[in-house]
């Protein structure tokens, strides 16, 4: 890529949401004002110099071809009308109706919060589903191009471009208010699961190598750190935030020669510890504001193993009691099953299958027998760990999975 | 902008006019009408008969019509009311969806065409 281009895409990722929003705001509408921002940043693709306030050029330039949008449209159903009448209007300077004042340098920014906002509760509305809620997010909050995330998602660009179409039109008959709701804590939760999803997607698919698909989880941070400057009192932000950064801060040592390597036997070296720190002032100003939930109470989890220098320095009767408060939280069978696994540490093998067979549920789920065949080998029971760990492999889908656990019964046999 | 919200329940006994438990059934569903009428925002409502007194006429490209005993969907949730509001937005619409007084069932909430004035 050429320096002009580099530039371009960056703007377009860290400046791109705050352009649409203003402009949506403004024009109260929504593809308009998307159509006009990607105008913009095609026009800044033939940059021969980047000029010195580039937000305010785009900005500038997409308002500029709102106007000539709007003109054009009113022009166009105006020789419609006229037709229709069989008055025959050829030329003419056309009249724009809204009276838009002569397009100037645009250079103020720093008011736009709420506008932006709008925008991401907009992207993440109930009444669209979450594919859709996904695929707007990116494209309009976190400018990715429909190519870009539909290589990401492992998906056609014509599915993807499909999606947004679709979630726009629908945006636009069933009139989706870009508004600040009522309820914003029930909305921002919605918008927090969506950036948690963008995030995992790209963890998992992770394998050391940065694809576009592992470039989701520095989307999915950047996303996080401007909802946290829009929502700086909300906790629950922040604590997304922490666990994003203490997940990102190990995702490099999770992985060697594409083969995985479990928690315990990664080289804590390889951790981000300025990454950590980082993570550790998110989540303890996060935790001043006295409301818990369960973004925080994972984020403490991470936060435990994070700041353990070695395998055998995990708290872990901490982790089990922070598993055992998320668990009354959410109700998940997947958070039991984790949390058996840290009672499993804390108190012994037995006690953790004690409370595995208290999960019910995760029959399907690979990791379920994973954890049973590990806790009953530990507990010193091979002839029931075996099918336990065959059972596991049979329901693993990774690549990665499915060696680990293949040494693992191979181990156990020979 | 007008929605219609299509109220779909499993069929279930209300008490009739004058049979006791009457008034305390409808209480709260007068107070939702006047709370519609009251804002401006209802447009016209019905109360279906149940599906069992439905009748569809199927046509099918020219194949010519059949008539059926019975609701277009056979499914546990039948179609069983209406409401046509108008408001500004989809979040005032499911506002209003949201607050009907029923312990079950699946509310759908449709934009109506716009008919622009020309």
């Amino acid at each position: 890529m050429t320096d002009v281009a580099t530039t371009v895409s960056r703007l377009a990722k860290e400046e791109g949401g705050r352009l649409v929003a203003l402009l949506a705001h403004r024009f109260g509408d929504l593809d308009l004002a998307d159509d006009s921002v990607q105008d913009a940043l095609v026009e800044a693709l033939g940059w021969s110099v980047i000029p010195d306030q580039p937000v305010a050029w785009l900005h500038t330039v997409a308002r500029n071809r709102a106007v000539d949008r709007i003109r054009r449209t009113a022009a166009r159903s105006r020789r419609e009308t006229d037709a229709a009448r069989q008055q025959a209007v050829l030329d003419g300077p056309v009249l724009n109706g809204s009276g838009e004042e002569e397009p100037r340098m645009i250079v103020e920014h720093s008011d736009v919060g709420d506008e932006h906002l709008r925008l991401v509760l907009l992207c993440c509305h109930p009444a669209l589903d979450r594919d859709a809620q996904v695929a707007l997010t990116l494209r309009l909050v976190g400018g990715l191009s429909t190519a870009e995330i539909a290589a990401a998602f492992l998906t056609s660009e014509a599915t993807l471009a499909q999606r947004i179409v679709r979630a726009k039109r629908k945006i636009r008959d069933a009139r989706i208010p870009l508004t600040i709701p009522a309820q914003l804590a029930e909305r921002v939760d919605a918008v927090l699961r969506v950036l948690y999803l963008i995030f995992n997607e790209g963890y998992l698919s992770r394998g050391g190598a940065d694809g576009p698909r592992g470039e989701l989880v520095e989307d999915a941070i950047r996303l996080t750190i401007q909802l946290r400057e829009l929502l700086p009192h909300d906790a629950e932000v922040g604590g997304l935030l922490a666990l994003e950064l203490y997940t990102r801060a190990r995702a490099d040592s999770r992985f060697e020669g594409g083969e995985l390597v479990l928690l315990e036997e990664q080289d804590r070296t390889r951790w981000d510890l300025e990454l950590i720190e980082q993570a550790n002032g998110v989540l303890a100003e996060a935790m001043t504001r006295g409301q818990p939930g369960p973004f925080q109470l994972q984020a403490v989890i991470a936060q435990l193993h994070a700041n353990a220098r070695t395998a055998a320095d995990t708290d872990w009767p901490a982790i089990a009691s922070a598993y055992g408060v998320l668990e009354a939280m959410t109700g998940s069978p997947v958070v039991a099953l984790n949390r058996a696994v840290a009672v499993g540490m804390a108190d012994g093998p037995r006690a953790g299958l004690v409370l595995l067979d208290a999960v019910t549920g995760l029959e399907r789920y690979h990791l379920y027998w994973a954890v049973r065949g590990e806790l009953l080998l530990r507990a010193g029971d091979r002839d029931a760990a075996l099918p336990a760990l065959l059972q596991a492999r049979e329901l693993a889908e990774n690549p990665a999975e499915q060696r680990h656990l293949d040494k693992r019964i191979a181990r156990i046999r020979s | 902008m007008q929605y219609m919200i299509l109220i779909h329940t499993e069929p279930y006994e209300a008490p009739a006019p004058g049979q006791p438990g009457f008034d305390d059934y409808m209480a709260p569903w007068l107070a939702y009408n006047k709370q519609l009428t009251e804002s401006g925002a209802m447009v016209a409502s019905g109360q279906l008969l149940a599906a069992d007194t439905a009748t569809t006429i199927r046509r099918s490209w020219g194949a010519g019509d059949t008539v059926i005993d019975g609701p277009f969907a056979e499914s546990k949730e039948q179609l069983g009311g209406f409401y046509i509001v108008d408001v500004d937005d989809l979040d005032a619409a499911l506002a209003l969806a949201t607050a009907l007084p029923l312990p079950a069932g699946s509310f759908e909430v449709r934009p109506l065409v716009q008919h622009i004035q020309g």
